[in-house]
């Protein structure tokens, strides 16, 4: 019904476009139904656990935070050292796809390291615990015997290369693809005009990522780090297979006595648990949630704020 | 070494560098050095096997230093930095390399005769002590879970994608846009939990173990994934193509179902079959809410459902009586599931490269 007092045109409401729209509407709605019931059905789980009296919650610990926090530390923990691998790992893969590789290879490159974001977490647990830890074991040894020194090397070696340093090898092999992904599209919306300026003024090629790409690519490169931190905090299944967990804090990397993650003391105790330990492990998913929710908030605001300062130039 | 220029006369065009070939003679030479070493080692008997990629890793960080030295000895400090910086990075991109090989070679060499084998594909692990047995029960899972999570999650994540393009303005999809971000970084084993939970409450049986359960957990990981690549996807369609449609007078939701679909389908394809490829992995999850069982089970609805990645969790992680049975078995189960998710992402790309919108004229 098109309004002629104000000129203004208005297109017929037919019933196919209400239904339609309306549809789009019900589907986005879900999605943050969903979001409320993950987060409202995991505090209600939880509640019992918090709430615990003393000497109801499993390893005879006081109160739920006593029980989480040496988890939270190990999820931590884990998470940093793999981050601090890969970050170099993957800035390195990123330019040598962006810039040093032969253009014509570059995209195929880049789809071999897609394929590594293929392979499930829980093959990468298997090929962790059967073949790296005992390749890894005997360099172990060796850090141990001539570093021991260092505190992080120190302590009795690990017998089965089942340590936190073989899960945090293995947790960078796994967030190495999204981080470089991100890394490599930063790297290649560098304005080219400000490498062929540096590259005229005689400068090397590293000269040139030096002054040119790596500031204007800094922000994407903290958003993929916080990315790529995000996955490892979450990865269960790699982490439950490859670490010998013991309910300890430390900060040693080579001995069989290591800080568990969350995400693995679930799937490991999740099968036996009952109970209270039920509620106890839920509770602890919720800290999980809540941790990585922050962590993706970090990088999206990052991301963002990237996004509208590029728009300018 | 040949660090020095040849030729009868000094050339002060190619003066102060290094002359061409000298790069590959210098890794060739810290590899060849670094292997005699370890030859040397092996055979003074400190170690049992030959140590190879010792060798070439200890060779690559001689090279490095090598190089270093060399070019600022003869091009200077720049270019020095300018070499070290060059094999550094192709260092990372050869390290990169290294687990990915590693993982191919190992999980063929150890899963191929076991998948092969004629009770891999056949058999169920019901009544099964001795080497035989399969994972037929748990393929038959994998497929049922994963395909009813595409069922739930392609509708729901196809049209709020559509919503984000063609409808949404404002507030609400501001929210479902940051939300579908905070949904991207779920942990999965956070989703299984928020299954469990769900179905604990809807039925009251604190035991709750079914694979439709699985299939919610996996569709809370898979919608953002779907959102956001048809999302992508949906934007590539032209306006022109839009308005065109309009101009003839073509209702809204029949340019929608008419013109954009049909134009980026085969970008949606994709994107949906990249996502079963992401989540048809997952085990956390489905460990929580689906159970592990030795048997075949084709009812979601009912009792616990064996699925392909918790199979190869469960051989690995409870290993009977004759262990390297149950490892072998671990390595086929392996084998199979990154068949079916190389295959997946294989048939994506190709539907990608075959089906793409032909845009230019």
């Amino acid at each position: 019904m098109a309004r002629q007092s104000t000129g203004v045109i208005t297109a017929r409401v037919r019933l196919g476009d209400r239904v339609f729209s309306g549809s789009t509407v019900i589907a986005g709605s879900v999605i943050l139904g969903v979001l409320a019931a993950v987060a409202l059905f995991l505090i209600v789980q939880s509640i019992p656990a918090i709430t615990a009296k003393e000497g109801t919650l499993p390893n005879s610990a006081p109160n739920f935070w006593a029980y989480v926090w040496p988890l939270v530390f190990g999820t931590v923990w884990s998470a940093a050292l793999a981050l601090i691998i890969s970050i170099p790992i993957s800035i390195g893969v990123a330019l040598f796809i962006s810039h040093y590789a032969p253009r014509r290879l570059a995209q195929g490159l880049g789809y071999v390291i897609d394929l590594l974001a293929a392979v499930p977490s829980v093959v990468f647990g298997l090929w962790g615990v059967l073949v790296l830890a005992r390749e890894i074991q005997p360099f172990f040894v060796f850090l141990n015997t001539n570093f021991g020194w260092i505190p992080l090397f120190g302590g009795v070696v690990s017998g089965t290369g089942k340590t936190v340093l073989t899960v945090a090898i293995v947790l960078a092999v796994m967030v190495l693809p999204i981080m470089t992904a991100v890394c490599r599209e930063i790297f290649l919306q560098t304005p080219q005009l400000h490498e062929e300026a540096a590259l005229a003024l005689g400068a090397t090629r590293w000269e040139m990522i030096r002054m040119a790409v790596l500031p204007f690519a800094r922000p994407g490169i903290i958003s993929a780090s916080m990315l790529g931190l995000g996955r490892a905090l979450g990865e269960t299944l790699a982490v439950a297979m490859v670490l010998s967990p013991a309910r300890v804090i430390n900060f040693f990397l080579l001995t069989p006595q290591n800080p568990n993650t969350i995400a693995a003391n679930i799937a490991l105790q999740f099968p036996e648990a009952s109970g209270i330990g039920i509620n106890t492990l839920i509770a602890s998913g919720l800290v999980l949630f809540v941790i990585t929710f922050i962590v993706n908030a970090i990088a999206r605001v990052a991301v963002n704020r990237r996004k509208a300062f590029s728009g300018a130039n | 070494m040949a660090i020095t220029t040849t030729g009868p006369m000094p050339n002060a065009l190619t003066a102060g560098r290094l002359p061409r070939g000298a790069v590959w003679m210098v890794l060739l030479g810290s590899w060849a050095l670094l292997a005699s070493v370890f030859a040397l080692v092996q055979m003074g008997g400190v170690t049992e096997k030959y140590n190879l990629i010792g060798a070439l890793f200890l060779g690559t960080v001689l090279f490095n230093i090598v190089l270093f030295v060399i070019t600022y000895l003869v091009e200077g400090a720049r270019q020095a930095r300018d070499r070290l910086a060059s094999s550094l990075v192709v260092t990372a991109f050869i390290i990169a390399l290294l687990p990915l090989v590693s993982l191919v070679y190992t999980v063929l060499i150890n899963g191929a005769a076991r998948m092969v084998a004629p009770s891999f594909l056949t058999q169920s692990m019901r009544n099964v002590l001795g080497a035989d047995g399969g994972a037929v029960h748990a393929v038959i899972g994998t497929l049922e879970v994963t395909a009813v999570a595409a069922i739930i999650s392609v509708p729901i994540g196809l049209l709020t994608s559509i919503y984000l393009v063609e409808y949404g303005r404002g507030l609400l999809a501001r929210v479902i846009t940051f939300m579908v971000d905070v949904m991207t970084g779920i942990p999965s084993i956070v989703a299984g939990l928020f299954a469990y939970a769900l179905f604990v409450l809807v039925t009251g049986d604190v035991g709750f173990r079914s694979g439709f359960g699985g299939s919610v957990a996996l569709s809370v990981l898979m919608i953002p994934v779907v959102v956001r690549s048809s999302e992508e996807m949906l934007k590539l369609v032209p306006n022109e193509l839009r308005e065109a449609s309009y101009a003839l007078g073509v209702p809204k939701w029949l340019t929608v179902l008419k013109i954009v679909l049909p134009t980026s389908i085969a970008g949606i394809t994709t994107g949906v079959m990249l996502s079963i490829a992401r989540v048809i992995g997952e085990t956390a999850p489905l460990l929580i809410i689906s159970g592990l069982t030795a048997s075949v089970n084709y009812d979601l609805f009912k009792d616990r459902m064996m699925t392909l990645p918790v199979f190869v969790y469960t051989q690995y992680s409870n290993q009977g009586a004759n262990q390297s049975d149950f490892v072998d078995r671990a390595w086929a189960g392996a084998l199979t599931l990154i068949l079916i998710v190389m295959l997946l992402n294989l048939g994506a790309r190709i539907i990608a490269r075959i089906f793409a919108p032909k845009l230019g004229r």
